[in-house]
């Protein structure tokens, strides 16, 4: 790939405009080294009191390990940190709360079984009496719009709510910088519009924040500035709010990102491949959610998208479509044939097609080749994988070599055991062996969660095609980018009820988001 | 009668009772530790041949205690440091120690043994029939109780207890803000081995004052089923504990009594008791879940 192909000019202005600032944090030719690869080459990276300044880049380009070097969770293997002008070495978290860095993490670093006081605790040097920090944290988190109690136990509040602990954590740290990781991948858009209420208040408090995203017009919106990685290098510094999503898009991935395209006719509606009827299942675990009554009919040609903040019955949704959680047969039919019991292979063979969340691990067996992932999902519907008992290697691995051209997943050596491909490339391999199957009917959850964007842009376009071809396409997602790109319908699940599909063209960002918050409830209770 | 079988309950479960607590710390911290036998009976078996040797029965309760530790230390450096299988590690520690004590016992087989102190305590112990039952014991039922009382404390209401729940919880962020899993891990492992090691001194000294090849006879294994019936909270090891002790000697003053029951009916009293008792807890699996540590039995590898 074209290393740096955009012009670097700019940069310095913007390092002027920014000159009359008083500098926080100031890394010098930061490097960090995991076994052959360069996750950090000589990164320099100056933030700013009181700024905003977004981090940008694909999957893979080393954000995370950055900010993990400034949090101390790793060390670098070269250059230099500098804070407030004095040369320090952070060894470990503790040392970067001292300095005054607070981090929220992107994946959650709650501890489930206990409680909000003793979760923030934990993260405090001094967190004192346990009833005093409670009536702090009740004060602070009110005091900036986040309230809290502090006697609900993590396992269960909703994810919004978890984020707020993390956030109420990091203040009550009284940091001078927050380092935040994909805050905003898991709230309503409300509850993002609350988050950025707060880092501007923050902001002007003169609390500096390091903002990862991949959601570039949140990025626009509240950065002041933004640094882009791309293969563990800074490629180039802008100011956000004179670029375009798309211009930074190019400027993340190194070329122009094509953009999705729905087609220009539209689409053609056919005969109904996917109904549920009144689907409602008990909550088999305390942490996961009951379903209440789910109707929902998916036609030939179609794609409909259900919206929703994760942890809202999603993933019991799809268990119960793909028959990995079995239910009453009169709720689920496909194609007019009641199935609510009928296992996954069988539906399989009535051309129907699954693509679970978690990509490693339930879409693919870590320690598996790819082409023995391939075997494991379609080895009942026609592509003579299994004949006799036994399983033709060879035709697996034509399978595994087709499906890697189409769908240009990236591997160092032929057919690689699942767990050693990124994570863009593996989602590309596990849509990827469902489309090519054709299937007539094709439900898929999350199919781009952290994902980057040229991979995201790949699977969508394909998902489209899928559906314009005359297929059913459901789609299961957080992503209200990727909704409304590919959506012909949407339906929003909050609290395991499901709001009616509604047309995409009709659906705004502020409605989906009442619907999130429980307006789907209402609808379903009412219903 | 009624204050004697009280005495032999409380005999029976104390072993039960030291054992099981320190297995619960263990697995708090997100480690199951499947050599408690082992341990247990290592302890009882060098609990017995020092205090043998030395003429003192307290030199041998910290000699047990000690082995106890030596052997959870090895536990804890194939299974923290080397990231061994869990439940592999700790089944080869109780084939191992039962082999070795075996090995280190042959020659105080049928050696009369030193029997522990019964402390009065005063004033109280006159009570007519508490005082007897609840006052005349020997110091390691009180330490029992002692544990108990600490090991509920220190978890619930201490910074270390909250740090140890946090890595059981969760060891991923645990190590995010900073703590160290390892350490803490294999401090709670030493714990458990001291704890496993004092149970095994308790049978050597004080319930047969003598040494018997494999004579924790499946006590560690019960010990280890004690701490899921309780679902991870100290107080309720108590009621298991004591719930255990109270159904196997009962099986022996049945038979003295010569009630017309089956002996195996009542040999298998406790295992049946076992599962009742889960499946009434397992009604509330809400609590269950919580108390559970989310990381038991997973290796962790700290990413630096």
């Amino acid at each position: 790939m074209a290393e740096t192909t955009l012009s670097e000019v700019e940069n310095k202005t913007v390092r002027v405009d920014r000159a009359d600032k008083e500098t926080l944090l100031d890394a010098q030719g930061l490097t960090k080294r995991f076994g052959d690869i360069l996750a950090n080459d000589r990164v320099d990276l100056v933030i700013n009191k009181g700024e905003i300044h977004a981090l940008l880049g694909e999957n893979g380009a080393g954000k995370s390990t950055l900010v993990k070097m400034f949090y101390g969770s790793l060390d670098p293997d070269g250059g230099e940190i500098f804070w407030e002008g004095r040369k320090v070495s952070i060894g470990n978290p503790a040392a970067a709360r001292e300095l005054g860095i607070g981090m929220v993490f992107q994946h959650f670093s709650l501890f489930e079984a206990l409680n909000v006081v003793e979760n923030i605790a934990l993260a405090l040097p001094n967190p004192g009496n346990m009833s005093e920090l409670a009536s702090r944290i009740e004060t602070v988190s009110r005091d900036y719009g986040l309230p809290l109690n502090p006697d609900d136990i993590v396992a269960d509040l909703p994810v919004g709510i978890r984020q707020r602990i993390e956030i109420v954590r990091c203040l009550l740290q009284e940091p001078q910088l927050i380092i935040m990781d994909e805050p905003t991948s898991v709230l309503t858009p409300q509850e993002a519009d609350q988050l950025f209420q707060t880092l501007q208040r923050l902001a002007e408090e003169g609390c500096a924040v390091l903002y990862i995203s991949h959601r570039l017009e949140e990025v626009k919106r509240i950065c002041h500035h933004a640094t882009i990685l791309r293969h563990g290098q800074v490629v180039r510094e802008c100011d956000p709010t004179l670029e375009t999503p798309a211009s930074l898009a190019s400027m993340m991935v190194g070329a122009d990102v094509a953009s999705v395209s729905a087609g220009d006719q539209a689409p053609d509606i056919g005969e109904t491949r996917l109904t549920l009827q009144e689907l409602s299942a008990k909550a088999a675990t305390p942490f996961s959610t009951a379903l209440n009554g789910i109707s929902l009919e998916l036609r030939a040609g179609e794609v409909v998208a259900i919206a929703g903040v994760a942890g809202n019955g999603q993933g019991e949704l799809f268990d119960a479509i793909s028959g990995e959680m079995p239910v009453a047969p009169a709720m689920v039919h496909l194609d007019g044939k009641p199935c609510g019991n009928k296992n996954i292979t069988w539906r399989r063979k009535q051309n129907a097609a699954f693509v679970p969340e978690e990509r490693l691990g339930h879409g693919a067996v870590p320690g598996m080749k790819l082409s023995q992932n391939i075997v494991l999902t379609r080895h009942s519907t026609g592509d003579g994988l299994v004949g006799g008992g036994f399983v033709s290697n060879a035709k697996a691995a034509d399978l595994e070599k087709r499906i890697k051209q189409a769908y240009d997943v990236r591997m160092s050596h032929d057919d690689p055991e699942a767990r050693s491909l990124s994570g863009g490339n593996l989602q590309k391999f596990v849509v990827g062996r469902e489309l090519d199957r054709k299937p007539g009917i094709l439900v898929v959850n999350q199919p781009t969660w952290g994902v980057d964007a040229g991979a995201a842009a790949l699977i969508r376009q394909a998902l489209i095609d899928l559906a314009r071809s005359g297929s059913a396409v459901l789609v299961i997602s957080q992503d209200l980018d990727e909704i409304f790109e590919i959506a012909d319908k949407v339906a929003v699940i909050s609290r395991g009820y499901l709001s009616a599909a509604e047309p995409a063209a009709e659906m705004t960002r502020e409605r989906v988001g009442l619907l999130m918050a429980g307006g789907a409830e209402a609808q379903g209770e009412v219903a | 009668m009624f204050e004697a079988v009280l005495l032999t309950v409380i005999t029976a479960a104390t072993p039960l009772l030291i054992a099981a607590v320190g297995e619960l710390v263990v697995e708090r911290s997100g480690v199951l530790n499947l050599g408690v036998e082992g341990m247990m009976i290592m302890g009882a078996v060098i609990g017995f041949a020092v205090a043998n040797q030395t003429g003192s029965g307290t030199l041998g309760v910290f000699a047990a205690v000690g082995a106890g530790m030596a052997m959870s230390a090895l536990f804890a450096v194939l299974v923290l440091f080397l990231v061994a299988n869990q439940v592999a590690t700790g089944l080869a520690l109780t084939i191992l120690g039962i082999g070795f004590s075996g090995m280190i016992g042959e020659a105080f087989i049928g050696v009369p043994g030193l029997d522990l102190p019964q402390l009065y305590i005063p004033v109280l112990s006159e009570i007519p029939f508490i005082g007897p039952v609840f006052f005349q014991q020997d110091a390691l039922v009180y330490i029992s109780f002692a544990l108990v009382a600490l090991v509920a404390y220190g978890l619930f209401r201490t910074r270390v207890g909250l740090v140890l729940r946090a890595v059981g919880d969760n060891h991923g962020s645990a190590h995010a803000l900073g703590y160290s899993v390892v350490k803490i891990r294999f401090m709670a492992i030493l714990f458990g081995g001291a704890c496993a090691g004092l149970a095994g001194a308790y049978l050597s000294l004080a319930y047969t004052p003598q040494w018997v090849e494999n004579m924790t006879a499946g006590r560690g294994w019960i010990a280890l089923a004690l701490v899921v019936f309780s679902s991870w909270l100290p107080l309720r090891v108590v009621v298991g504990a004591y719930l255990f002790g109270a159904v196997s000697v009962l099986n022996l003053h049945a038979q003295a009594l010569e009630f017309d029951i089956p002996s195996q009916l009542l040999s298998s009293l406790p295992y049946l008791a076992t599962i009742v008792v889960l499946v009434l807890i397992s009604a509330n699996r809400r609590l269950t879940l919580v108390n559970t540590p989310a990381c038991l039995g997973k290796p962790f590898v700290p990413d630096r």
